[in-house]
Order: structure tokens, then C-alpha cells, then sequence
């Protein structure tokens, strides 16, 4: 890990409020919790406030979750920084690709797919690529182990990729194209690998 | 009861106890960071870990209770050690852990000399660390301009954070990040605005938070260390004043729980500076509309002139920083020249020693706030008037049931309180409002009443109508006397106790300083405007009002200057002891008094201040006991709610409008000036 800053005062944005959509959300959300408990809802409402804002979390952010549910904003910015989930950069606006690093990915090509990450999108982990579109990070395990090596973008995730068909996913959200989520082979799901197979077929 | 042996020592211990208690009570010493008496617990710093027999891992006995043991099966008392090699080798463990980060800069740290790490790395760790690896850099933060921050030095005991947020009430530090990015901070750097913010600089275990105006300036071990009291409030906080040489260097809170546990407001730690700059230090006299420098003799005569020819015309206020002694001399100087005219109630607050002791003292004590189970707050704002008092009021609010209600200015207090109103006439309706109730039902009410709300015309009033509600509402009883009276000067209760208030046909502070004397003495008065006309001499430390305003200037001493007594709002008599010289020519107040009787023709009989004390004993017996408090009668609370009067429409004021600067010394510091513009400046932000 690595220490995480806010992003630069001439990155952020001055003022953040929810959409009304996402408002009458919130006030739902904060329903679910006892009277005097409504701080339970910060990490929700962050997320939301996040997902918004376009996949990053703006300091404005922070404060107005947190004047919403009468939390001091230092205990918000202690939840911001502390779960690595919330984006406190500015990300790509196509695609935030999180590339699991964990070792059953690595052991099935997972390096391979950070050189694409690397020569594609940019050198450092954070750094938004030249058009603006793109940024990529290493994350832990995701809980695709049987479909490794996988990366998720966005809420989907993008399983059994090689270089190409990683290549291949890239472009097609570089186009603004919704590629299918799940294993990019020939496979239902973590169903085996060529269709489907059951104890009968194994010859004794 | 519950028995455990420790370390081959039985001992019987409450169940409630932590293991790290019951430790102590059988005398083992246990070492601890994050650990705190007056804090929550938070078990992260691990250096408390002892062995309890039957437990194969070591425990942090700061976070285990003695009831969560396990019983033994045979019944037998558990047993626990803080000697035993595994305990060893866990705190060697625990040091190499802390002191992977910790930078070996103690040379160049302040905290040097006086760090529970450096202390507890020489009594538990080993000789040298088997570290090769880079150690973390933090950047320093600015959290203001009293605390410096060093945050490569943190070892995450989270004390400062918990302080802040417990007994301070402004939760603005947190720790952002995890793990070993984890950095303690405030949120974007902001300064803290809590008046107790300095505190942490005594909690912080190492050298990561440190006091900024001290920076660099003395090692502990170079400092002499007085014992004293603190007079920037009416709390009387127990402190320690360090000096090297003549100056006084620093000065720290002790630990005093009947007074201020162990806090001091920031405004008694840091204005040291104040006591070094605008200080008068020799005497002067006007001649042609200029102060020039005098000799003593000059002074004295141009004094002994005006008086001979002012006869009993003469006056005297005391200011809000005098001690009993220089009172007492003050107010038998002026019997002696006939005059009944002296006053120590600058802002003509409308107490009265007449109306008996317990009518101005505040009687239910500070420690008797835990006792209370609901609080009616008057025209007072005790977070500027007495921080450290708030922080016992917060500390009893946090503990449950306890109903806060508030007449008077609307101000953030650091807990929550219901808002009655802002002026007497809710006081006197208090019965229409929801809040007697929960005073009806509290079985100690306790009633405060701020020293602003009776320095306007109809103060006695109000005092009556505070005292009417005490007496209906049960605060007056067997073993509780809720009527407690908030001063703000630390020398008005001592006034109040040896009688510095007009006699028979005297004026009062407000006639005099509208011109009511041809000759009118102020020691120390600063607060108070003299109109033009009368001549006069001001006894005082500093180029303040009362110096601008003055004929002749009689340089005194400042608090840690000289030895003497002081009375707090509780009326508990505390004795301030001499940490350091008056600057120049200025000598003790006393003395100044002593010798200028001399010269005036009415010599006062004592030539020490022992001699002194022991007409000041003889006259008033309870001044004699130190540390203790003379209770008042609780039928004077009665006596005042009878008086009754009419009263005024105008809303309460709090007595102090800027905590930092509201005393001659605390005008001459530049860390008070700073601290308060950055208050003046959030404030106006927060209005925006």
C-alpha cells in the first residue's frame, strides 16, 4: 500500500451534491439505521457519492456525506482513506481497470496482463492515460480465483483474459462499447473449460 | 471482590478492574503507550502485554478485565505475571516493533529527556535493533499554531485523537490511511479550535507532538521546577511553572482531581511569552502628559503629595490577577486613610459578601459536577470561561442521563444542551418550561451562574432569581448545595472572602473609575476605563490600559513572580509559589504597599509577608487552610433567593467574549494574539 492523498485543490471540484435520484436514495439508506446511528451510513453513501462522480471520491464529497449524517469530517476522511475501494484520484472516464495481483492470477498470467496496463494505459498505477479515458490499478483478490487471471471494471468482472482478449476488452470500451462481463473463453461461467462434464463420462 | 496473584502477591480487586489496575494494585509497574487513566481504551500499542497462567499467548492488560478471566477450575486465584521471561522477551518484541519507524533523533527532539519511549526503551528494550530496512517518512502536518508536529515520530498510540474527541470535545484529529501509512492529522490541515488542544503535547508519549512556542528552547533537565497555581481563570488549575534562570520557560499542568484532573487550558500553558514583553520594570510618573522613568522615592513622593491633598478622597480597585495578601495590605491602606472607597468588581458584577459566603462561591465544587444528574446553565459560556471546568462538565454529559439546559448566548459548549432562552425573563419563568421537570427530577440539580450575568444593572436579580429556581428546585439539601456561582477572575473570591468591596458609603469600581476619587489606586485593574480627573496610581506588571491611563506606575510582580494566595471559584484557598524574579525594579505587590504606607504616614505593621499572612489568618481564619474549601452557609442561598428586584429585558452575556485574551499578560503575548485571530478568523467563516 500506499500512503493515500486527496487529490490536487485544482483537480477537485467545489462543490458536490447528490442527484435527486441518488438524495432520495440516501434518505432510504439512512432509514435503515436506528435513530442517532445515522453515521453507520458512511460507507454506502460514499460509495454512492463516488460512483457519481464519475468513479472517484472528491474531498467535496467527503464533507457533504458527512455534514449529511452529522459526522465530524475528520471521522469521513478516517473511512475515505482507510478502505482502499474509494478512489480519492481522478480515474479514467471510460475505464478504472483493477487488475487482481493475488497469487492464483499471478500464477495464470496476471503480469502479462499488468504490461498491457502498463504499455496501454500508463506507466504508473493512478496515473489517468494521455486521453483521459483510462487508469489502472492492482487490487487483491476479487474472488475469481477459478476464472484467474481477471480484472473488473467498473461493477463487472472480466474473467480468464489473456493479453489479446484483455487488448481486445480495452478497445471495445475505448469505443464506448458494454463488452460481456464473465470469462472471455469459451466457458459457462466456472463451469469447466469446453462445456460441461459429469462423473458418468469418466471412464473407469 | 475477586482475588489474583500477581507475581507470588495476592491481591483482592474489583472485577471491574483492567488487568493493567489490578497489576498496579499489587505494585508491578507495566509499561504502556496508548494506555491513559482519563481516556478511553484502545489496546494498540501492545507494550502492556503480561502472562496470565493458564493463557498460552501474553495479554494487553490494558484492554483485558479482571472479569473476563476464566476461572481456574479448581477455583483457585488466577495467576499473572509481569516478570516472567515470556513477558520479557513480548515487551523486547514490542520496543523493536515501535522503534522499526521511530527515527533516533532524540539529540535534535524536544521530547528529549522526557519521552516515555526513550525511558521505556532503555527499561524494556534490547541494545541495538536488527533492522536493515528504510524507515518511514511521514510529512509534518500543521495543526495549528500551539502544537508542532514531527509525525515521522509517531507510533500510533492514538491518545491525541482520543482526546480531542473525549475530553476536548472537538473531534478534529483522526488517523487517515492504515497500517503503516497511517498519519495522524487534522482534516486538511485545518488548526485545531478546541481551547485544550495543547493537552496533547503532554499525552503524546513521544516526541511527535510537541509545543510550538517552546520549540528548541530548554532541555527538562536544565529547568527548575515550582509547583504553583494557574490564575488565568477562576479554576485555579494546579501547574507547574519551569524556569531557567529568571525566566520561566514553560509551564505544565499538574495533576490536581479535585481542580482541573490534569488539563490546563491553553491559555495557562502558553502565555509565558506575555510575562516576558510589555512589562513595566522600573517605576514611572507623568510629568507634561509623558510617562518618564522614575526612582521608587520619586514615585512614592508624587503619590504622598496628591494623597495629602486628596485626604480621605482616595479609592482603590483591585484587577482580576491580585492575590489575597496584596488585597488585604491594599484594603488596610485605604481604612487607614479613612477611605471606604475600594472595589474589586471591575465589570460590577453584583456579588455582595454581605449576602454570606455561600452566595458567591460555587458551592456544589468542581469535582461535585460528576454528582450532579442535571444542569441549568446562566448567562455563562464555560468553555471560554473556565475550559478546564467544561471539560468536567462533558466528562459528566458523556456519562449518560444528564439534561443540559442553557440560558443565555447560544454557543457551541461541546455537548448538547437544550436553549431556554437568552435573558432573566426565562429565568424567571423557568417553571413553564420543559426543563423543570427534568430539574424536578434530578436529585442533584445543579445550578450555574455565569459572573457575566450579574455584571449588568440588574445582576443581584438575576443572582436571586438563579438562587429562587436553586432553592425550588432541590438543589439546596442534606450533602448538595447546587447553587454554584462561575467567577472569572482568579482574584475574586478572595475579594469577595476578605471584604475588598465598597464599606459603609463607599463607592463602588464603577463610580470611582467615572471619576468618584481624587486619588484612585489600581492593582493590576486593567479591564476597567478611568475617566479623566482623578490621580492615578497603578500597581500592575504590564503597559496595559490601566499603565496607559496613569499618573504614576509602581512596577509589581506577575503571578510565578511572587508567593501568594488565591481563592477559586469554589472558594478552595490555593497557595501560587515564586517560580521566578519581577523584571528590573518591580518588586512583589506587598511590599510596594508596605513601603509607600510608610511614606503616606500610615504604616502598616507587618514588614514580611509571613507577618502579613498572619494578620490576613487572623482576620480571616479559613484562609489558612490550603487546599481546602471553607463551605458556605447554604441559607445564604435562600437569603439571596428573597431578595428578589425587578429586572431588564436585555439577553445574558457571557462574562468573556475572547478566551485568549482576557488579562493584562495574555494582552502582551503573541501566541495568545495569534490563537486568537485564528479563532476571530474560523468564527467569521462559520457566520458566513
Amino acid at each position: 500500500m500506499t500512503v493515500r492523498r486527496l487529490a490536487p485543490p485544482e483537480q477537485q471540484p467545489k462543490d458536490f451534491s447528490f442527484s435527486k435520484e441518488n438524495l432520495d436514495w440516501a434518505k432510504k439508506q439512512l432509514l435503515k439505521f436506528p435513530e442517532g446511528r445515522q453515521q453507520s451510513a458512511v460507507i454506502p453513501l460514499m460509495w454512492r457519492a463516488q460512483e457519481q462522480h464519475g468513479g472517484w471520491l472528491p474531498e467535496a464529497a467527503i464533507r457533504y456525506v458527512a455534514d449529511m449524517i452529522g459526522m465530524e469530517h475528520i471521522r469521513a476522511m478516517e473511512v475515505a482513506t482507510f478502505y482502499t475501494m474509494f478512489l480519492l484520484q481522478p480515474v479514467g472516464k471510460k475505464a478504472h481497470v483493477q487488475v487482481c495481483g493475488t497469487t492464483p492470477c499471478r500464477l495464470r498470467g496476471a503480469d502479462a496482463l499488468f504490461e498491457v496496463c502498463h504499455n496501454r494505459i500508463a506507466h504508473e498505477p493512478f496515473e489517468v492515460s494521455a486521453d483521459g479515458n483510462f487508469s489502472w490499478e492492482e487490487v487483491e483478490c476479487l474472488g475469481a480465483c477459478v476464472n484467474a487471471p481477471m480484472a473488473l471494471i467498473w461493477k463487472d468482472t472480466y474473467e480468464d483474459l489473456t493479453p489479446e482478449t484483455f487488448e481486445k476488452l480495452l478497445d471495445a470500451f475505448a469505443a464506448g462499447k458494454a463488452p460481456k462481463p464473465g470469462p472471455q473463453i469459451d466457458r459457462q461461467f466456472s463451469a469447466p473449460e469446453g462445456g460441461p462434464t459429469t462423473l458418468k463420462s469418466v471412464k473407469a | 471482590m475477586t482475588k489474583l496473584i500477581v507475581d507470588g502477591k495476592e491481591v483482592d480487586v474489583p472485577p471491574e478492574y483492567t488487568l493493567l489496575q489490578a497489576c498496579e494494585a499489587a505494585g508491578a509497574e507495566i509499561p504502556r503507550f496508548c494506555y491513559h487513566e482519563r481516556l478511553s481504551i484502545a489496546g494498540n500499542c501492545r507494550m502492556c502485554l503480561i502472562e496470565v497462567v493458564g493463557i498460552p499467548k501474553p495479554q494487553a492488560s490494558c484492554a483485558v478485565g479482571v472479569k473476563d478471566l476464566q476461572p481456574n477450575k479448581d477455583g483457585s486465584p488466577k495467576v499473572l505475571s509481569t516478570k516472567s521471561p515470556m513477558v520479557k522477551a513480548a515487551r523486547e518484541g514490542v520496543m523493536e516493533v515501535l522503534l522499526i519507524n521511530h527515527p533516533l533523533d532524540c539529540p535534535i527532539c524536544d521530547q528529549g529527556g522526557e519521552c516515555d519511549l526513550q525511558d521505556q526503551a532503555m527499561a524494556y528494550g534490547t541494545d541495538a535493533s536488527r533492522y536493515q530496512e528504510n524507515k518511514r517518512a511521514v510529512e509534518d502536518k500543521y495543526i495549528g499554531p500551539l502544537v508542532k508536529t514531527v509525525m515521522t515520530r509517531c507510533i500510533h498510540c492514538t491518545r491525541c485523537i482520543r482526546f480531542s474527541s473525549e475530553v476536548a470535545g472537538v473531534a478534529e484529529l483522526g488517523a487517515t490511511g492504515r497500517g503503516e501509512d497511517m498519519e495522524i492529522t487534522t482534516y486538511l490541515e485545518h488548526a485545531m479550535s478546541s481551547e485544550l488542544q495543547s493537552n496533547v503535547v503532554d499525552l503524546c508519549p513521544v516526541g511527535a507532538l510537541t509545543s510550538k512556542p517552546y520549540a528548541f528552547a530548554a532541555r527538562p533537565w536544565e529547568l527548575n521546577k515550582t509547583q504553583s497555581v494557574d490564575v488565568m481563570d477562576a479554576v485555579g488549575s494546579a501547574i507547574r511553572i519551569d524556569t531557567r534562570g529568571r525566566e520561566v520557560m514553560r509551564i505544565l499542568p499538574r495533576i490536581n482531581d479535585d481542580v482541573n484532573e490534569e488539563w490546563i487550558s491553553d491559555k495557562t500553558r502558553h502565555i509565558v511569552d506575555g510575562l516576558r514583553t510589555q512589562r513595566l520594570d522600573q517605576p514611572y510618573i507623568r510629568s507634561g502628559g509623558k510617562l518618564r522613568p522614575a526612582t521608587w522615592a520619586e514615585a512614592f513622593a508624587a503619590i504622598a503629595d496628591k494623597v495629602k491633598a486628596a485626604g480621605n478622597n482616595v479609592g482603590a480597585i483591585a484587577g482580576d490577577l491580585a492575590g489575597v495578601e496584596e488585597m488585604f495590605a491594599l484594603k488596610d491602606l485605604m481604612t487607614r486613610l479613612g477611605s471606604a472607597n475600594i472595589d474589586a468588581r471591575q465589570d460590577g458584577a453584583a456579588f455582595d459578601p454581605a449576602w454570606g459566603r455561600a452566595s458567591y462561591l460555587f458551592n456544589s465544587t468542581i469535582a461535585g459536577i460528576e454528582r450532579a444528574d442535571a444542569l441549568l446553565i446562566v448567562g455563562a459560556n464555560p468553555r471560554r470561561e473556565a475550559a478546564v471546568l467544561n471539560a468536567r462538565i462533558r466528562k459528566r454529559w458523556r456519562a449518560g442521563n444528564f439534561p443540559v439546559a442553557l440560558i443565555g448566548e447560544k454557543v457551541d459548549l461541546t455537548y448538547s444542551y437544550d436553549y431556554l432562552g437568552a435573558g432573566a425573563e426565562t429565568l424567571a419563568g423557568l417553571g413553564k418550561t420543559k426543563f423543570a421537570e427534568a430539574l424536578k427530577a434530578a436529585k442533584n440539580p445543579l445550578i450555574i451562574l455565569g459572573a457575566g450575568a450579574l455584571a449588568r444593572k440588574d445582576g443581584a436579580t438575576v443572582a436571586s432569581l438563579a438562587a429562587k429556581a436553586a432553592v425550588e428546585y432541590g438543589a439546596i439539601a442534606d450533602g448538595w448545595n447546587g447553587f454554584s456561582v462561575l467567577h472569572t477572575a482568579a482574584s475574586r473570591v478572595g475579594a469577595l472572602d476578605i471584604g475588598f468591596v465598597p464599606g459603609k458609603g463607599g463607592k463602588t469600581a464603577t463610580e470611582l473609575a467615572a471619576g468618584g476619587a481624587n486619588v484612585l489606586f489600581l492593582l493590576g485593574a486593567d479591564e476597567i476605563e478611568v475617566a479623566a480627573g482623578p490621580f492615578v496610581v497603578y500597581i500592575g506588571t504590564h503597559g496595559d490600559r490601566g499603565a496607559h491611563r496613569a499618573d504614576v506606575i509602581l512596577p509589581g510582580a506577575a503571578y510565578p513572580e511572587k508567593s501568594a494566595i488565591y481563592v477559586n471559584t469554589e472558594g478552595r484557598v490555593q497557595m501560587a509559589n515564586r517560580a521566578a524574579f519581577p523584571p528590573g525594579d518591580a518588586r512583589e505587590d506587598w511590599a510596594i504597599l508596605r513601603a509607600l504606607s510608610d511614606v503616606l504616614g500610615h504604616k502598616l505593621p507587618y514588614d514580611s509577608l509571613g507577618a502579613l499572612r498572619e494578620a490576613v489568618f487572623a482576620a480571616h481564619p479559613h484562609m489558612m487552610r490550603l487546599d481546602q474549601i471553607a463551605p458556605g452557609d447554604a441559607a445564604n442561598v435562600s437569603t439571596l433567593a428573597n431578595l428578589g428586584g425587578s429586572f431588564d429585558k436585555a439577553p445574558l452575556r457571557a462574562a468573556v467574549t475572547d478566551f485568549y485574551l482576557t488579562n493584562p499578560i495574555a494582552r502582551a503575548s503573541a501566541v495568545m494574539a495569534e490563537c486568537s485571530a485564528l479563532a476571530n478568523a474560523s468564527a467569521k467563516t462559520a457566520a458566513e
